[in-house]
């Protein structure tokens, strides 16, 4: 069978490059996939402006249910591959093609589609969370009446420009919504998942959005700093040299290591065997490649207890083939990322204080070559400080620390976290916790960090990111 | 530049030029001091055992460039030039003591055969821009000189790449950016005001100069660039969209050490594949094994590129470039090898920085 080939879209118009990336799908089919040197997405950035005028001659409420439609389009609807109209993919095809790719387990593949369409069909909601309340009509005129006064929005950009990593499908959640808030989007796909990007955009022009909102380009690093630079507002995933690399630029939002935790409040602590499924959960729900997988469990007393519990409970997830139904770990696309991740957790294990829990009950090594791909299994390692390196880290598989610290001090030695769930109802220390300047995301309760609700931001507001407040007085008759 | 030879002429003639080069290079009463003084340390007379150029692959080693960062200058001067002033061109570098070449004419020469190869309507006459590498570069001279020997006049405007690479190094992106824009701002203000006909730049800040001016209205005929990867798409993107399919494209392969490799005419059934040739018999590019030096690629297969350079002013046996490209046929315009989408050496396992060069 001839190869599928995904296009460019400049701006909605496939291109075909001559450059091109290849991958192979499970029935041997060749997919290419359209690389765009960087003066290509240059010259097209400066069309954006037509992508915004095209969005906005669209009413917010219509293009609410054109999210709706392309939510059911995405999830079951028959889209096409690429740039030949007559190759439909459905959404078997589209989730062996995303394990085959990625590396991801069918199951957890069908898992982050239902993660996405739930962000796309709970579009209102959504938009209601990050906006506080204010109606669609808002993104029509700017202007909507709140108490009485005229609350003014305007956007900031003509453009949010993104760096999408290939690990989880379902960080394509996050910008979902600027199109409803009439904001085009320049995508630059992870190497290994171009087909989650391009099948949401397939659904979203096939439900009605203007073609010309959507920019999707496959490129190079040059090429994804000319989409950083390039756009007004702009998203990048990666890793802590990411922000470092891009945290002088204010329009540059960069998504770095999560570094989430569970804080076991002290009137939970002696209850510990009770709450074992949100920790395993947080640790190992999509095979551990969230931001919001956790990384670390801190325990004011009985760690040794809750450590051993919790490594007999991760050391029995073994990897899977991709196909099964239970599957949880997943296979890592690039070898020898796994393999270096694995040397790395060695090398500092031999740095004092850290010892491997989960090896004495693992059927095997931490690195695992079965199923045709290579995985790594769960490990949880305790640590005697959080200075020890170990302590305070993540890796793209189930990997967490685990360690004993006072719960007066947590607060303290946690560091930048993007999520917290803390296991308490202790009224003086969830006032604390209120006030910590290094939590994003609190979960109070004995809840998985994993934990969704739609109509609450992920990580920082798109909105706030998107659209700024402003005076609006006098006359406005003609607004 | 191109030639009339047939494949067996042309490799004769350049059997010929070896030699005559050989016997140049390494008599006394005409050789330079870092040659002679290397034959007799070498206990072996080039000129008795150089009987053809493939005899340079079997018995010169690769010329290592580090000698242009430590020697003098004047022990490349052959003796029979001593005493006219030469011109001191340095490689692009970085940091530290720059390699450095000396020439006299050989430059002329080069660009007046470039020149020569494109005729009045692929560079007709009017002005010339240079938007790139000035400083201490044989190529300011050079593009002045074709300019000039073409009938017309050069204006300038500078683009110091070292201080580019040294902004991207340390990961000073928003002031590389600053001077790149800089750069393009000079550029633009000099094509608003003057009537440019010709260019020659850097394929990079060729589209940075598109992306400010339609550069057909602006009057431009026929652009010649050189200095970086440029791949198949860029090529089309290039020709289709920064030059609008409406004006003369010369990509060109060279630097201090070789001169100016030309590309052969695209057709169709290149798909924006370039290859360049070198000016044989003046220079030789060989595609080799990076694993075995001594042996080529076969046909369409990428390898090292390795040059040897010999001219009256210049010797350079099998000077390892710290490129690779695609090895390919000679064809009907230039009847010897070519090397073809060129690239960095090893760019699909290491980090190269090319910057705005």
């Amino acid at each position: 069978m001839s190869a599928i080939h995904i296009p460019i879209l400049r701006l909605g118009q496939p291109y075909r490059s001559l450059d091109t990336q290849k991958h192979t799908l499970p029935d041997g089919t060749t997919l290419e996939v359209s690389v765009a040197n960087s003066g290509l997405i240059r010259r097209d950035l400066q069309n954006l402006p037509r992508s915004a005028a095209a969005l906005r001659a669209v009413p917010a409420e219509t293009l609410a249910a054109c999210m709706e439609k392309a939510a059911d389009l995405y999830l079951n609807g028959n889209l096409p591959w690429g740039d030949d109209p007559a190759r439909l993919q459905s959404p078997a095809d589209y989730a062996a093609a995303l394990s085959q790719l990625t590396g991801l387990p069918h199951s957890l593949g069908r898992g982050n589609m239902a993660k996405v369409h739930a962000a796309m069909s709970n579009i209102r909601a959504v938009l209601a969370g990050l906006t506080r309340g204010l109606p669609p009509a808002l993104f029509d005129s700017g202007v909507v009446e709140q108490d009485g006064l005229a609350v003014n929005f305007f956007p900031q950009t003509n453009s949010l420009g993104v760096l999408l990593p290939s690990n989880s499908p379902g960080v394509n959640s996050l910008w979902l919504p600027a199109l409803a808030m009439k904001i085009p989007v320049v995508l630059k796909p992870g190497r290994e998942d171009p087909l989650t990007p391009f099948r949401l955009i397939q659904a979203m022009i096939a439900a009605g959005f203007p073609r010309e909102a959507f920019g999707f380009y496959p490129t190079t690093h040059d090429g994804g700093d000319t989409v950083l630079f390039g756009t007004g507002r702009a998203i990048a995933f990666g890793n802590d040299t990411t922000l470092k690399k891009y945290a002088p630029y204010r329009h540059i939002q960069v998504h770095g290591s999560g570094r989430s935790k569970i804080l076991i409040g002290d009137d939970y602590a002696d209850d510990w065997a009770a709450h074992l499924d949100p920790i395993v959960h947080a640790i190992s729900a999509n095979g551990g490649r969230s931001c919001i997988n956790c990384s670390s469990v801190l325990i004011g007393r009985n760690r040794d207890a809750l450590a051993d519990a919790l490594a007999r409970r991760l050391a029995v997830i073994e990897p899977l083939p991709r196909d099964h139904p239970d599957a949880i770990l997943s296979g890592f696309a690039n070898p020898a990322m796994a393999k270096g991740i694995n040397e790395r957790i060695d090398e500092l294990l031999q740095t004092p204080g850290a010892v491997d829990l989960t090896a004495k009950y693992r059927t095997g090594p931490r690195l695992a070559e079965v199923h045709g791909q290579t995985f790594l299994r769960p490990t949880l390692v305790a640590c005697g400080d959080l200075n020890h390196p170990l302590a305070n880290t993540e890796f793209m598989f189930p990997f967490a620390s685990i360690l004993q610290v006072p719960q007066a001090k947590m607060l303290d030695v946690i560091g930048e976290t993007l999520v917290v769930s803390a296991f308490t109802k202790d009224r003086a220390w969830s006032a604390e916790l209120m006030t910590s300047t290094n939590i994003e995301r609190l979960n109070l309760g004995p809840y998985t960090t994993m934990r969704v609700q739609w109509e609450q931001p992920h990580e920082g507001n798109l909105f706030e990111f998107l659209y700024r407040r402003r005076a609006l007085q006098g006359d406005l008759v003609a607004v | 530049m191109s030639s009339k030879l047939t494949v067996p002429q042309a490799s004769a003639a350049l059997d010929a030029h070896t030699r005559q080069m050989i016997k140049w290079h390494f008599s006394p009463e005409t050789g330079c001091d870092y040659w002679l003084k290397w034959a007799r340390s070498a206990g072996w007379d080039p000129r008795k055992e150089i009987k053809c150029f493939a005899d340079i692959a079997k018995k010169f080693p690769h010329f290592d460039d580090e000698v242009l960062r430590q020697e003098q200058p004047e022990r490349f001067v052959p003796k029979k030039y001593r005493g006219r002033p030469f011109n001191i061109f340095e490689t692009g570098g970085t940091t530290g003591m720059p390699k450095q070449r000396i020439g006299w004419d050989d430059y002329k020469v080069d660009y007046e055969e470039y020149s020569n190869h494109y005729g009045p309507k692929f560079f007709p006459k009017g002005d010339w821009l240079m938007v790139g590498p000035t400083g201490p570069r044989r190529l300011r001279l050079a593009v002045e000189h074709l300019a000039n020997y073409r009938g017309d006049s050069c204006y300038f405007v500078d683009l110091d790449p070292r201080f580019v690479k040294r902004l991207i190094g340390s990961g000073e992106m928003a002031m590389a950016r600053k001077y790149q824009e800089h750069v393009i701002d000079q550029a633009a203000t000099i094509m608003r005001h003057r009537k440019i006909t010709n260019m020659f730049t850097t394929p990079r800040l060729l589209e940075n100069l598109a992306e400010r001016m339609s550069l057909v209205k602006a009057g431009l005929k026929g652009v010649f660039v050189g200095g970086t990867t440029m791949t198949p798409q860029y090529v089309r993107f290039v020709v289709e969209e920064v030059l609008e399919g409406k004006i003369n494209f010369a990509p060109t392969y060279g630097n201090t050490l070789m001169g100016l490799a030309i590309s052969k005419k695209l057709t169709p059934a290149d798909n924006y594949s370039i290859t360049y040739y070198a000016p044989q018999p003046r220079a030789t590019l060989r595609i080799v094994n990076p694993d075995n030096p001594s042996e080529l690629v076969p046909y369409n297969e990428y390898g090292r590129v390795e040059l040897t350079t010999m001219t009256k002013e210049f010797f350079v046996p099998r000077f390892l470039e710290r490129d690779e490209a695609i090895r390919r046929p000679p064809c009907s315009e230039f009847p010897w090898d070519g090397v073809g989408d060129v690239r960095p050496f090893q760019s699909l396992t290491k980090t190269i920085i090319e910057g705005v060069y």
